[in-house]
């Protein structure tokens, strides 16, 4: 009796399967779309996170518009050279332009353990929700919150929260497509030329006697790294430390010099 | 009862007072999803019609002639059921993208959102099996009554969902305090919708 149940539901859900199966078939042969071979080809070499950060919705999405010449072939962000120089391939054109990587860099080097706390947060563990309700359980107003909306938020698995609850970035890993930049609340994350060696943990424009009540490890704009600087690349804006990529030499100066150790090797 | 009073009371009861998204809650995903522009809505709202009344005209034959007689409907519903639905959405997919591209990629998407929408499920296993929900299998539709409950459910998720993002438009330009903003004062707006059309509920007696 039993057997037999098994046998009807067998029968029963593999006919249904088999008609099924035959009719997609059989409509899909009938409706079939031409289809630029090339958009297929494409996909392959697209690094297929489905980062966004070329500014379509996926990369099926920017595979059609690049076959079809919306986008130029260097839109992909996250594939870096490597990539463009596989889309070339696939849509039979030279490559003139070097494509410069970037990555990811977290701007502060204070975080839960190193700032005081205002109060003690026990909401969602996510930075926006923490932000837009209560503006942060950190003294400082523009340091990490480390609840980690970055490390969620990163489509190649690049970040992880380390040390004093402050995101890591595995730089092996990170493509620099700037998803997390645009997650962070505080803006804390900016995109650094890969080459760079040396960048300004902290991300405070509060005056300099504030952040030293509240961080010890935040640029109190002392304008040290400013004068120590040969190249000219360190500039003070809002009290706070900016390094111009485009003229630092890495000589590593200020980072000796830096009072509060907050201009660091990456 | 007239049979056409009937089937008019069926389809109602369907769309309004047994409102799929507002009174019975199922099929919420899309219902948030994709309610934020009204051209959208209506893209998914004829979807959904589409889907729900073929699947639920399938299932029912399915029911009826193959797993009811067998003896093995009660526990292979869902599986068959959840089987045609998915096979008809690939099929409208194909067909939709070969006759009219626009309308795919206005939909893109939705469609395959649909194959897992637990709304087109209910409205089938209903249709076969009415009121399972409310655990009293006390009668039984025919082929037309199944067709024209499943439309109710179809059309009233449609009508809601285009309300629901014509409100939602209007309040992207309202001041909402900046904690409500998005997700919040969208449930708030679909509780406060929930509590009107709970007005239906007095009007028929079916």
């Amino acid at each position: 009796m039993e057997v037999m149940l098994v046998l009807k539901a067998v029968a029963a859900l593999g006919g249904l399967g088999l008609v099924f199966g035959s009719l997609l078939e059989v409509t899909s042969r009938k409706f079939a779309v031409e289809v630029d071979p090339r958009v297929s080809l494409l996909l392959a070499v697209l690094p297929g996170a489905n980062c966004g950060a070329c500014g379509l919705p996926g990369c099926e999405a920017a595979a059609e518009a690049i076959a079809s010449g919306k986008i130029p072939i260097d839109s992909c962000v996250a594939g870096g050279q490597e990539t463009l120089e596989a889309v070339a391939r696939v849509m039979g054109v030279e490559v003139t332009t070097l494509i410069e990587p970037f990555r990811a860099f977290i701007r502060c080097g204070g975080g839960r353990g190193k700032v005081s706390l205002r109060f003690l947060y026990d909401g969602v563990a996510d930075c926006v929700i923490a932000e837009k309700t209560t503006h942060g359980d950190l003294a400082c107003s523009y340091g990490c919150l480390g609840l980690g909306s970055c490390v969620k938020s990163c489509p190649f698995d690049a970040l992880s929260i380390g040390e004093n609850h402050l995101p890591v970035v595995n730089w092996a890993k990170c493509t620099g497509c700037g998803i997390c930049v645009s997650i962070c609340p505080r803006k804390i994350i900016s995109l650094v030329p890969e080459k760079a060696q040396i960048g300004v943990a902290c991300n405070s424009k509060d005056k300099g006697p504030v952040v030293r009540k509240i961080c010890q490890v935040g640029c109190i704009a002392c304008n040290a790294c400013v004068k120590v600087c040969e190249s000219g690349a360190i500039t003070l804006v809002d009290n706070l430390a900016i390094i111009d990529y485009k003229k630092c030499t890495f000589c590593g100066k200020c980072i000796e010099k830096c009072p509060t150790k907050c201009i660091v090797l990456l | 009862m007239s049979e056409l009073l009937r089937l008019f009371l069926i389809f109602l009861t369907a769309a309004l007072v047994q409102n799929i998204l507002l009174i019975r809650f199922i099929g919420l995903c899309p219902f948030f999803g994709v309610s934020s522009k009204v051209e959208t809505s209506i893209g998914m709202g004829i979807a959904v019609t589409f889907v729900m009344t073929m699947a639920s005209s399938a299932c029912w034959l399915i029911w009826n002639y193959l797993l009811n007689p067998l003896g093995i409907g009660e526990f292979l519903y869902i599986v068959s059921f959840i089987l045609v639905i998915a096979s008809l959405v690939q099929f409208e997919e194909i067909v939709i993208k070969k006759i009219s591209p626009p309308l795919y990629r206005a939909m893109g998407i939705y469609l395959p959102l649909i194959t897992t929408n637990c709304a087109v499920l209910a409205a089938a296993t209903e249709g076969v099996k009415p009121g399972f929900l409310k655990l009293n299998v006390a009668f039984h539709y025919s082929f037309i009554e199944a067709i024209i409950f499943s439309i109710g459910v179809a059309l009233g998720f449609t009508l809601v969902i285009i309300i629901f993002s014509t409100i939602r438009e209007r309040i992207e330009l309202a001041p909402v305090p900046s904690i409500f903003k998005g997700i919040p004062i969208t449930f708030i707006t679909a509780a406060l919708m929930s509590l009107a059309f709970m007005a239906f509920y007095g009007l028929f007696g079916l």
